[in-house]
């Protein structure tokens, strides 16, 4: 297992304190007509060299915002990072300009899978075009040769059976679990320092699942990549990653170490969220939905503990918003409960 | 494979054989084509006598047998005016519009295709709304009158053009923008709203997130999958603009087939507008069956479906 | 034992009940906000055209030749007595266009309501009875589509003597295949409806279900259609009237006056710009109207 290094203010120093990426008090806003939505409202998280990074939250939890704001995607012309800093390598992706994003960050050094294998090659396009596209896009191919079997190469590492002879194919003569390997060749192409894989609401082949985490196991261990894995399911997060931030309405309320999470889950949230599942990576899995009430509005998000409507474990101290309690080494939750675990 | 375009084609003999029918019952419809071909004055034994010449006694189906079998080795009769075979008028005069509809054809997609993409791509802004103005402009705006009108300024005002003949390029821009005037709002909707779609596929985002160009991304990746409606339709509006020559041809006094088949309508010279519109609907078949079998082409998941 | 099966379904209420289009329709009109502008120009179009001549100051077909020629009144040399100038024989422009905008609206009347009515029985009975007699419509419509409608109209113009009503019978035969095409698709999923099943079932006989059940769900869908197809009955109108083969002197049409105009063009550009400007306000207003009906009361009809 790759060392896992995370933050730790007043711990002890288990790994370097520079992590790859670094997201400081993150604030993301969509502008709609009706409101400004405070979809990522204040996030904090870090990912080590080699680490997997799990963020799991319901839709509309802000996990993808996340995903986005970190590219620099949000979508236009609403969104907008309104405060805080995300670090990579040491730079500050939040003050870099739309072209240094485009040119020298996005699927050069951070890359994004979109997990769902039917819809994320393009069906027009050979898979050997697609597989180097991203080479070409930061001019890192010579020549069409050369991009060709670089693309070989790329095909040949994600386990893809006579990459040569498929190279002209196009997606569609492929099965679904070898698309999604194809997407993870393109993701790769550029050797990124970070990979972000957004896993889609639908339902998504269990065995395909599998796969794919088990190539991106193989990936990190060859490559030291840094991956988020974002998920609104935590079973798929357990099989997978190595630290775990829960999010709802636009915060982290848990972050840790997976065995942390799943052992001692502090915040109710991630209690519930652990309930829905009725066995760790067997049986049929719930969907999120199953915690009664519905997340709260991010237009207007009151002002304290957002998951108090629906815990079973209010108190009048939730009407204020409970700080970031340290319950482990690495585990912290924002619930006032942790704060006799402290 | 082989299924697919043998069904196809089949599809399209039925196609010409029905059109040929109809056709040929209609233009039959108007009674007696002997009394247009002799004088008022002509006795009733030379009329019973050049009707059973033409097999005019025989029941309709009977006549069509024999029209049909005449078609099948070329032959339509002979032109009442210009006393020429009917087809080698036809054939002489269909390049002529086969020019003007491809010109017309690529004026509206050169018009629409970027009208569409960035109306999608700028969803929303003044583009859009340009885009959607000038399309319901043009699609009450008859492509004669829009034809009178360029006319009107770029002829006679202007004097830059000339107002009608059949050239050079400059002889074809005006009949090709009045040709393919209306078809651009429809066209336009079409690649806007497959562009829309497109833009928000993943595979788009996902190359967006890989660092592709927006250039790239929408006119290479995002375009290729929009184009696959158009060119679905791109049959349907060629065809189109062989019915619209009719009226095109004639304002701009082009020499095609639309204007002859116009004039063999005054003249009811049947045996040309016969074979005119058959062979406009041959054309019309031949081209939605091209299409069809051109799909593979561009979107490769057709080719194995088939 | 069938028959216990539909007592049974009888206290859910009769299908009818069911297969009403649901209240609130007009409701419904006004949600996206009505298109004001294209509705008074539409309007006045229809008051011109019902009017005939009693709006127009002139006798639309008196000739004037020491007139002739006359600019709109807005250009110098122009009178307020010829609001929008005079042709070539001294006609008055302005009491032609209103003229015309009758034999426009009649002709989109007339075809629209029996290519509709066409269309919509034998796409109902093709969609309903499906099989051979639908393969055979299919078929039909297929083979009339492969021959391009002002061809059509061509052919069908060299054997009728051009008029009113052989506009009315071209404008017919070339879009009831319209109609067919769009109703038989509508029908063949209204059939899997439970209420038609459950009515077909039941021994409600084909008649009553086809009024009853089919199409009061189609109505939107037609009038949509409808109004979608009034522009472009216009135009074709104008273009078969302009080619010499539709409306004949001395009755007026916006096409026909293209067509005398265009000999002039030279002498009087206002001759050949004020009709076609008819046609294309009314056809913009009626499309526009059009558009905002199917986005209101028949939204998945969006591609039409």
């Amino acid at each position: 297992m790759v060392p896992t290094a995370t933050e730790r203010p007043g711990g002890a120093e288990l790994v370097p304190a520079q992590p790859l990426l670094k997201i400081e008090n993150l604030r993301t806003h969509l502008h709609l007509a009706r409101g400004i939505v405070r979809a990522v409202d204040g996030v904090d998280l870090a990912v080590a060299q080699g680490e997997t990074l799990g963020v799991v939250g319901e839709s509309g939890s802000g996990k993808t915002m996340t995903s986005l704001s970190i590219l620099r995607l949000l979508p236009k012309p609403m969104g907008r990072i309104a405060e805080g800093s995300i670090t990579l390598d040491g730079t500050d992706l939040v003050r870099l300009s739309e072209e240094e994003m485009a040119r020298s960050w996005r699927g050069r050094k951070i890359s994004m899978i979109s997990q769902d294998p039917l819809t994320s090659l393009n069906p027009v396009f050979s898979v050997g075009d697609q597989v180097g596209a991203p080479l070409r896009y930061h001019g890192l191919a010579r020549s069409r040769r050369s991009l060709r079997e670089t693309a070989v190469g790329l095909l040949r590492r994600v386990r893809i059976p006579s990459p040569e002879k498929r190279l002209d194919d196009y997606p569609h003569q492929f099965s679904g679990g070898m698309r999604q390997r194809v997407a993870c060749a393109m993701a790769i192409a550029c050797a990124p320092r970070l990979l972000i894989a957004d896993e889609p609401t639908s339902n998504l082949d269990v065995t395909i699942q599998v796969q794919m985490m088990e190539l991106f196991r193989e990936l990190q261990a060859e490559t030291g990549l840094g991956i988020i894995l974002i998920t609104h399911d935590l079973g798929v997060a357990a099989g997978i990653c190595h630290r775990i931030a829960v999010m709802y309405a636009g915060r982290v309320v848990e972050s840790g170490d997976v065995r942390d999470i799943y052992r001692r889950p502090a915040h109710p949230y991630t209690q519930a969220l652990l309930a829905a599942i009725p066995h760790l990576g067997g049986g049929r899995r719930k969907r999120l939905q199953a915690i009664p009430g519905m997340p709260p509005s991010l237009i207007d998000p009151p002002t304290g503990c957002r998951f108090a409507p629906r815990c079973p474990h209010r108190m009048p101290r939730c009407a204020d918003y409970p700080p970031s309690f340290q319950v482990g080494p690495t585990h912290k939750a924002a619930c006032w409960l942790a704060e006799a675990g402290a | 494979m082989v299924g697919f375009v043998g069904k196809r084609v089949l599809h399209g003999l039925v196609s010409i054989v029905g059109a040929s029918i109809l056709i040929f019952v209609i233009s039959r419809l108007s009674g007696d084509p002997i009394v247009l071909m002799l004088p008022v004055e002509a006795p009733p034994h030379v009329i019973e006598a050049m009707r059973r010449n033409l097999g005019l006694d025989l029941p309709l189906w009977r006549q069509y047998l024999i029209f049909a079998g005449h078609a099948l080795t070329g032959d339509f009769g002979m032109s009442y005016r210009w006393q020429t075979p009917a087809l080698d008028l036809v054939l002489d005069r269909l390049p002529a519009t086969i020019e003007l509809a491809v010109a017309g054809l690529v004026f509206s997609v050169c018009l629409a295709v970027p009208l569409g993409v960035l109306s999608a791509v700028h969803r929303g802004s003044w583009i859009d709304t340009v885009g959607k103005g000038f399309a319901m402009l043009g699609q009450a705006m008859p492509g004669f009158w829009v034809g009178l009108l360029l006319i009107l300024v770029f002829s006679i005002r202007l004097n830059w053009l000339p107002a009608f003949g059949h050239g050079g390029i400059s002889h074809l821009i005006m009949p090709a923008i009045a040709l393919g005037w209306y078809p651009v709002a429809a066209q336009t909707r079409i690649v806007r709203s497959a562009m829309l779609d497109v833009l928000e596929s993943d595979y788009i985002r996902m190359g967006r997130a890989l660092g592709a160009p927006e250039r790239v991304l929408v006119w290479k990746y995002a375009f290729r999958n929009a184009a696959v409606p158009l060119v679905t339709m791109l049959g349907v509006y060629f065809a189109s603009m062989l019915g619209g020559a009719f009226v095109i041809e004639v304002i701009f006094a082009w020499p095609g087939l639309g204007r002859t088949v116009v004039e063999a309508v005054f003249s009811r010279d049947f045996p040309v507008v016969q074979a005119g519109v058959l062979f406009t609907s041959i054309l019309f078949v031949t081209c939605n069956l091209l299409v069809d079998l051109s799909y593979g082409l561009i979107d490769p998941r057709i080719r194995r479906d088939g | 034992m069938a028959e216990g099966a539909f007592a049974q379904a009888q206290p859910a209420g009769p299908p009818v009940a069911q297969s009403r289009p649901r209240f609130g329709r007009v409701r419904r009109l006004f949600r996206n906000g009505l298109p004001i502008g294209p509705l008074l120009l539409f309007g006045m179009v229809v008051i011109a055209g019902l009017s005939g001549d009693g709006l127009a100051p002139h006798d639309p077909g008196a000739l004037n030749l020491g007139a002739a020629f006359r600019p709109p009144a807005w250009l110098a040399g122009g009178s307020a007595a010829h609001l929008f100038g005079t042709d070539n024989l001294g006609r008055d422009i302005f009491s032609r266009v209103i003229v015309g905008a009758n034999i426009a609206l009649v002709v989109a009347a007339y075809a629209i309501v029996l290519s509709g009515t066409v269309g919509a029985l034998v796409g109902m009975v093709a969609g309903f009875f499906g099989g051979a007699v639908d393969a055979l419509v299919m078929r039909l419509v297929d083979i009339q589509m492969s021959i391009p409608s002002l061809a059509l109209a061509l052919v069908l113009a060299a054997v009728l003597n051009p008029g009113l009503s052989t506009v009315v019978i071209v404008i017919t035969i070339t879009y009831w295949t319209w109609y067919a095409r769009i109703i038989r698709g509508e029908i063949l999923s209204l059939k899997e409806r439970d209420y038609v099943a459950l009515a077909r079932v039941a021994g409600v006989s084909t008649p009553v279900i086809f009024a009853r059940h089919l199409l009061p769900n189609i109505l939107n869908t037609l009038l949509v259609l409808a109004t979608l197809q009034i522009g472009q009955v216009i135009i074709f109108e104008a273009s078969l009237s302009f080619l010499g083969l539709g409306i004949q002197s001395p009755d007026v049409s916006w096409g026909l006056m293209l067509a005398d105009a265009r000999n002039y063009i030279q002498n009087a550009w206002w001759a050949i710009t004020i009709p076609g400007v008819a046609i294309a306000l009314t056809c913009l207003s009626a499309n526009l109207i059009g558009d905002w009906l199917r986005d209101t009361i028949d939204p998945k009809r969006r591609q039409l």
